[in-house]
């Protein structure tokens, strides 16, 4: 479980998490969804400890971010970042295999190895092994950083939009993935998405902020609505019911 | 690795044999020890430079700064020129040359690691105002520099001249001693840390994530720069674009982000370039001109290659 408590952060004045009071439950998806500049992505940064909180306390699992050796917490909790802009060349594969830095401290096991193909299996990245980082897509790229995150292999794995650049299949793909990770491997995973229909469609929880404050949160089922979806984005959606599944409308 | 790096291991020993032998007449129990120590001093230099700027371009997640072009061998400069004119060649002539050694580098960690924290500390800030922000602190150490000499005496200033310009034909043997005990202590701690600088290259965020300590980390290897700045400015002066030349050819040759081929692809350079390039200048062109203003000529125009280079991306 992670346990936000009072956090707040600010840039100058203005606060762009506002004293902010949530509970992640261990288990299954939680999305993060909201207009931009809302506080999202400052919001898991600071579950990640990339970003200092103001007031607050931040726990996982019962460990105060701010108290907890950082080489302990890399084994509890992953964090994708929406940009993450290199400045050496790596190969896919010398990415992916950072993500056992954690466990092995550089000298890889034959069990860091398994792990290793196994999240490149995951993620469909046999093809381009040796390929160099700069010579791939943005989708490919996104997809080679998300298996070293799944290489990391913690309990709790955060996402910032881990859906940016993948084409539908590959998005697909990735929530299918995220979600057997959850299902089948028991881990947590928290993302923040721009898809309020993907975040619909795979996810156990729903929190949903504006202007740095939670507004709304609770499973799909009382979240996706006219009402409430009005109130997090400022428009008018309407909600279908398709396959069991809530899907909003909003291009008109 | 590739392949082409193991070339560097008989280059190696070409250019030291041919340090050793070219142009050798009469009593090698001369010979020998008279080149050797220039060899001890050209292998130390070449070596400092080229860890000292590997490891800087590292923590500073770039290819192109280095701690010469961001002047602090100009600081160092300066702490030396400082101490003569404040305590004075004679008075510095009865403190033994370790203990004086020991206090500029010490000085030299503390303000260095204030310099950077200026410099790296706050918000990311572009490389280019970086570059410029380096050569006005380079100019103005320099400068600082200069008028003190001016105001010192006659012969203060030639003592000070001694130290600032000891160029690789005169170097102290006791230098040359405490340099090397340095230089392999820090190899040690660097080598231990050598996974820890691979993740270091995935930048702040990601290294936290994965769980560096990143301030810690980068402080403990900016006090290790900063005493490989000191040695090799200490032995032969500012040598501005060196490190960048070799460590980009490094990277160049090993196609690799792991230090444990950087580091030693590098010094391998370094020491090639510096040995070999004394030997070809001495033999062949006589002592016409002095190997730093080749080297600088080469490396500025790498510098400016990499600027442009990285503008454009």
């Amino acid at each position: 479980m992670i346990d936000i408590a009072g956090v707040t952060k600010k840039y100058g004045t203005v606060a762009v998490v506002d004293d902010v009071d949530l509970l992640i439950p261990a288990g299954g998806i939680t999305s993060i969804i909201g207009a931009n500049g809302a506080g999202k992505s400052t919001l898991i940064s600071m579950v990640s400890r990339l970003l200092t909180t103001e007031t607050g306390t931040i726990t996982v699992d019962g460990h105060d971010i701010a108290a907890t050796r950082s080489g302990e917490l890399a084994r509890r909790l992953a964090i994708l970042r929406q940009e993450n802009h290199l400045a050496a060349r790596l190969t896919v594969r010398d990415l992916v295999a950072f993500g056992r830095y954690p466990h092995s401290r550089g000298r890889l096991t034959t069990v860091d190895r398994e792990h290793i193909d196994r999240a490149m299996d995951y993620l469909d990245l046999g093809d381009f092994t040796d390929r160099y980082l700069d010579e791939l897509s943005g989708g490919q790229r996104q997809r080679a950083f998300v298996a070293m995150v799944l290489c990391q292999d913690t309990d709790y794995v955060l996402l910032d939009e881990p859906l940016n650049n993948l084409d539908m299949r590959h998005a697909v793909a990735m929530m299918r993935i995220l979600r057997r990770a959850a299902d089948e491997l028991g881990k947590t995973v928290v993302m923040v998405v721009h898809d309020i229909n993907f975040a619909s469609t795979y996810s156990d929880h729903i929190v949903a902020m504006k202007d740095g404050r939670v507004v709304h949160q609770g499973p799909p089922s009382v979240v996706i609505h006219a009402e409430p979806l009005r109130d997090i984005f400022g428009i008018d959606v309407t909600v279908h019911e398709i396959d069991g599944h809530r899907i909003g409308v909003y291009y008109s | 690795m590739r392949r082409i790096a193991w070339i560097l291991i008989p280059l190696l020993v070409i250019t030291v044999v041919a340090f050793f032998t070219v142009g050798a007449q009469g009593d090698w129990s001369f010979v020998l020890p008279f080149r050797g120590r220039r060899l001890a001093a050209l292998v130390l230099v070449g070596f400092a430079i080229a860890v000292s700027t590997v490891i800087f371009q590292t923590i500073t997640e770039n290819r192109i700064l280095t701690p010469s072009i961001l002047g602090f061998d100009a600081l160092f400069a300066l702490i030396q020129t400082v101490l003569v004119f404040v305590v004075g060649s004679s008075a510095l002539g009865s403190i033994p040359p370790v203990a004086q050694f020991a206090g500029e580098v010490v000085l030299m960690v503390v303000l260095s690691t204030l310099l950077f924290r200026w410099l790296f500390g706050g918000a990311r800030r572009s490389i280019h105002l970086l570059v410029l922000v380096g050569i006005v602190c380079g100019v103005f150490f320099r400068s600082i520099a200069s008028f003190m000499a001016r105001l010192i005496d006659p012969n203060e200033f030639t003592v000070l001249q001694d130290r600032l310009f000891a160029s690789f034909n005169a170097v102290e043997p006791d230098l040359l001693l405490i340099s090397a005990v340095l230089l392999a202590a820090a190899s040690v701690l660097l080598w231990r840390m050598r996974h820890d600088l691979d993740v270091l290259t995935l930048g702040r965020d990601l290294s936290t994530v994965l769980g560096v300590d990143h301030r810690h980390l980068v402080l403990r290897l900016l006090i290790i720069v900063s005493v490989l700045v000191s040695v090799s400015t200490a032995l032969v002066g500012p040598i501005t674009f060196f490190g960048l030349l070799v460590a980009s050819l490094a990277y160049q040759v090993t196609g690799s982000h792991r230090h444990s081929a950087n580091l030693p692809v590098a010094v391998a350079l370094a020491v090639v370039a510096l040995v070999g390039g004394q030997t070809v200048l001495e033999h062949v062109f006589g002592l016409a001109t002095v190997l730093s203003v080749i080297i600088e000529f080469i490396g500025g125009i790498v510098f400016i290659l990499l600027v442009l280079k990285g503008a454009r991306r």
